[in-house]
């Protein structure tokens, strides 16, 4: 499967992936609308980290044996057949956070404004590149399918 | 072939999914006492808190069965295995052959010999059945008030399920401190005070003597030092213990599988005798921190051995390394992690502790090392990013070059050596 990589040397922190991440999971879809009127519901489901001159988003790794698929009490977190990316049913989510517990990536974050639930990354479903890759200036985020 | 599963939780779950994986061909047989469709256990305590509908309980669709062309015998009872004849025998007679059997049957909750104990009013607290029972008998009764034996992670389910129905709640744990398995002291002081603070009253150091009833119903509890506690309902829940019923006594029962403090398996999760499986709270296994075999009951491995014995009943080789204890549990509000050995009780110089402790944020975080190696983690309060330190565990990564950055607020993937996060980004078979 296609999935994305991180190429930390080409990180220039602009952070446009988190924005274009919530931009793309909000309602409207427009990114003035959604930062003056959706969030803090709406956060970026990827984790963005910086220290001094590195930095890096880390998206969910979409694991082919993912422990938070093991972990998960709901059956919420579950891969989707045809993409098989891991994905998370917002709505059968009880937020008892066990796959925060066991993802090592810690690519996992817990919405606390707005669902309540686990959010992730969904690889922008249904779209053909996701929104952090297709805005990344610098290639620091690619999507492509590489052999494991 | 026919594959009989004996079972209808995490590991029966995904043993069939794993076996359909591999043989789309063979019928599955799955036997159940329960008379539920395939339902998640962790979520009683959400159920009869009503913090979910019956309809969330079912963590797999309701087709589930069909999906997986598996014939489900719910509500019936196996009462022994003939290993010889390779069939399970059922409760009022009858009987189902196997080719290849799984026993995914759970733990059993452990209840102490206490007066009063038949009483009306007193339940353990497991099963969906259980959920329903308190749930009746607290609106029958108009219960007000609930004693809860046990101060360990079902005791804190009841907790939760029990004050979000507005009930008075009194928890009583014998150690010295609730949570005492998987926290340290300091965790478990401020788990109690955490209780307190939501209304709860926290005793310990004691359990309970005497369950006292009046009229029909309970009136209260008396415990090992002569307090008196008023309750309406009483929970126990001081854990569970592998069931064993299939197999123990011996040598009444003679299946010839091996068991322990729960049934003996190999890294295939296969039993002693031939073509028989185990998986899930019935089983002991290796913990890879402890370097001991023994029972860990959580969902997460038995959702992992499942597979692995679910692969290998389809005659695809998969192997269970081993795990270690991690549990997520919601106190009073307050999310709390504690992952592998938190709080070692021998040989306590050869660990190093690193603490930090903000009593007015109500946040804690613990971490044990051994030789440069993380092998214990807690974290109350704060538990964003929690799982890498579960990765650490595992991988048994030397944290020498980044120790000081463990507990910092930017802790991340970041603060890992490059060539390790690289191997953990790149990697594709990620296992916990």
């Amino acid at each position: 499967m296609k999935r994305i990589y991180v190429n930390e040397e080409y990180c220039i922190a602009c952070r446009l992936c988190e924005v274009h991440c919530l931009v793309q999971h909000s309602q409207s879809k427009k990114i003035i609308k959604a930062y003056k009127e959706e969030a803090p519901q709406l956060m970026p489901r990827l984790v963005f980290e910086e220290e001094g001159p590195l930095s890096f988003a880390m998206p969910c790794r979409h694991c082919a044996d993912a422990p938070c698929l093991d972990a998960c009490i709901t059956g919420a977190m579950h891969r989707d057949e045809e993409t098989e990316a891991v994905l998370c049913d917002e709505d059968r989510c009880v937020g008892c956070w066990m796959c925060v517990m066991a993802c090592p990536f810690g690519a996992i974050q817990r919405n606390l404004k707005g669902t309540k639930a686990a959010s992730k990354c969904d690889l922008c479903y249904g779209e053909e590149i996701p929104a952090c890759v297709a805005h990344c200036p610098n290639e620091a985020l690619v999507f492509e399918e590489r052999e494991q | 072939m026919r594959y009989v599963i004996i079972g209808n939780s995490a590991a029966a779950v995904s043993a069939i999914e794993a076996i359909r994986q591999h043989d789309a061909e063979n019928p599955i047989t799955v036997i159940s006492d329960e008379t539920h469709h395939v339902y998640s256990r962790p979520l009683v305590c959400h159920l009869l808190g009503e913090l979910v509908d019956e309809d969330r309980m079912h963590y797999r669709p309701l087709d589930f069965y069909e999906q997986h062309q598996v014939e489900p015998m719910l509500g019936v009872r196996a009462t022994a295995i003939d290993t010889q004849a390779k069939t399970v025998l059922l409760a009022g007679g009858g009987s189902v052959p196997y080719d290849r059997l799984l026993l995914a049957v759970g733990g059993k909750p452990f209840v102490p010999p206490v007066e009063g104990i038949d009483l009306d009013g007193v339940f353990t607290f497991t099963k969906w059945e259980d959920a329903q029972k308190i749930d009746r008998y607290i609106k029958d009764n108009d219960v007000q008030s609930a004693l809860i034996v046990g101060g360990g992670l079902i005791g804190m389910k009841a907790v939760k399920a029990l004050m979000a129905r507005g009930l008075q709640l009194t928890v009583v744990e014998l150690a010295d401190r609730i949570l005492s398995t998987s926290f340290d002291h300091t965790a478990s002081k401020l788990a109690e005070s955490i209780l307190r603070r939501a209304g709860a009253e926290v005793i310990t150091g004691t359990t309970v003597k005497e369950i006292v009833g009046k009229e029909g119903r309970i009136d209260h509890a008396v415990l090992q030092d002569g307090e008196k506690v008023n309750c309406d309902l009483v929970i126990f829940g001081i854990g569970v213990r592998p069931n064993l019923d299939l197999i123990l006594p011996e040598p009444e029962r003679q299946t010839g599988i091996r068991v322990n403090r729960g049934i003996v398996v190999d890294e295939h999760m296969r039993t002693s005798v031939e073509d028989v499986y185990a998986a899930g709270d019935c089983v002991e296994t290796y913990d890879m921190i402890l370097e001991v075999e023994r029972p860990i009951a959580i969902w997460p491995h038995a959702t992992r051995q499942g597979h692995v014995a679910g692969c290998n009943m389809a005659g695809v080789e998969k192997t269970y390394a081993g795990g270690f204890p991690m549990n997520s549990e919601d106190i009073a509000g307050v999310p709390t992690i504690a992952v592998g050995l938190t709080d070692p009780q021998e040989h306590e110089d050869e660990y190093e502790i690193i603490e930090k402790y903000d009593r007015a944020a109500l946040t804690y975080k613990r971490l044990v090392l051994r030789r440069d190696r993380l092998v214990g983690a807690i974290c109350v309060g704060d538990i964003d990013r929690a799982g890498i330190y579960t990765g650490l565990i595992r991988d048994q990564v030397d944290v020498t070059p980044f120790k000081e950055h463990l507990l910092s607020g930017s802790f991340g993937l970041i603060s890992l050596p490059k060539e390790y996060r690289k191997h953990i980004v790149v990697g594709e078979g990620i296992i916990v």
